[in-house]
């Protein structure tokens, strides 16, 4: 297990720097934000920040079960399936995702 | 708006709860899963709580799970928290804060304006809104995260042996929200910059891929802004690539 401090500083360092980036728009970073750049960055960072952290998230979790590509080959792909196909319910394609994963994992 | 009196403060708790049983729905089971992922990865029962409340914005509660557990480095955390959390810093142009009484009611408000807060409130017409009806809100969707939490993590507790493979609810989440965010072809020169960021983070940086790919990605982006200002300043740049957020 971490450290106990290690655990805290990491909790405090996100809570800091969410608080700021919630309270300090409303005060000093109102020209910030009226700045194209900033907009632009804004417009163009979700989108593939989120890819990165699937991607990142994808290779950690086949290098943590070796010879198990496939099962998260076919788990991701039920994700997306249920994703694109069934309505964009979030909860409902992360479910049906893990339950797949879960049982490829267990049971083959 | 006057909520001084008992019957219409009684009136803006109970839209406030109301306000908040729609994304409570969504929020709540992704609480047991915080809750869950904390057991499962051998970390102590009060992170999750000290997730909700120390943090509170749930995508990076629960992607935080994953890299305490890994021992990621806190510099690494840092530049993760602040790049996911980034699109904050444009809620303030829209979120009506100033429906909330100056003081700790409107301090708390901020704290807790999280992604739900903002869609549930940022439309709702001015009259409708009170300070109570939104505190209320607030308190709630927090109480569920952290009350998720603690159901996530008792029933984790009580399992004789961890389920193998249940921190794949964490990918299928970040899946899940890649996919809401590219939405249109608009997207598409975002996405092909992070996969080669990602890719020549992961060759080239093994032991830091998060790290290199957002500093690579962020690089990428603001050559991306010099380029398209430069070429704008042409003529040459297409409706449809300009930043309109």
């Amino acid at each position: 297990m971490p450290e106990t401090w290690y655990m805290i500083a990491a909790v405090a360092i996100g809570g800091v720097i969410t608080l700021l980036l919630r309270a300090l728009p409303f005060a000093i970073l109102k020209p910030l934000r009226k700045s194209k750049f900033v907009k632009a960055l804004g417009q163009w960072m979700p989108a593939g920040l989120l890819v990165i952290l699937a991607v990142v998230m994808l290779a950690n979790e086949i290098s943590a079960q070796p010879g198990k590509l496939w099962v998260v080959a076919i788990a991701s792909a039920v994700t997306i399936a249920t994703h694109l196909f069934a309505g964009r319910r979030a909860l409902l394609s992360i479910f049906a995702g893990t339950t797949v994963y879960i049982v490829l994992l267990n049971f083959f | 708006m006057n909520d001084q009196t008992p019957a219409s403060r009684s009136t803006s708790i109970r839209l406030g709860g109301v306000d908040s049983l729609g994304v409570g729905i969504g929020i709540f089971p992704l609480g047991v899963a915080l809750g869950f992922l904390v057991i499962q990865a051998g970390l102590p029962w009060w992170l999750a709580p000290a997730l909700s409340i120390g943090i509170f914005a749930g995508s990076v509660e629960l992607l935080l799970v994953s890299m305490i557990a890994a021992a990621t480095p806190l510099l690494t955390i840092a530049a993760t928290v602040f790049a996911l959390n980034f699109r904050h810093v444009f809620y303030p142009l829209s979120f009506p804060i100033q429906a909330v009484k100056p003081g700790i009611g409107r301090a708390y408000s901020i704290y807790a304006m999280i992604d739900e807060a903002y869609a549930t409130y940022v439309l709702m017409p001015p009259e409708k809104l009170t300070s109570t009806r939104m505190l209320t809100g607030q308190l709630l969707m927090q109480a569920y995260w952290v009350g998720g939490g603690l159901v996530g993590v008792c029933v984790a507790s009580l399992l004789p042996e961890p389920i193998e493979g249940f921190e794949f609810a964490l990918v299928s989440l970040f899946i899940v929200m890649a996919l809401d965010a590219v939405r249109g072809r608009r997207e598409i020169p975002s996405v092909i910059l992070a996969g080669l960021s990602v890719t020549i983070a992961m060759v080239a940086f093994p032991g830091a891929q998060l790290i290199a790919a957002l500093a690579i990605f962020t690089l990428s982006l603001v050559a991306r802004f010099f380029w398209q200002r430069r070429a704008r300043g042409a003529g040459h740049v297409a409706e449809e690539d300009q930043p309109d957020a």
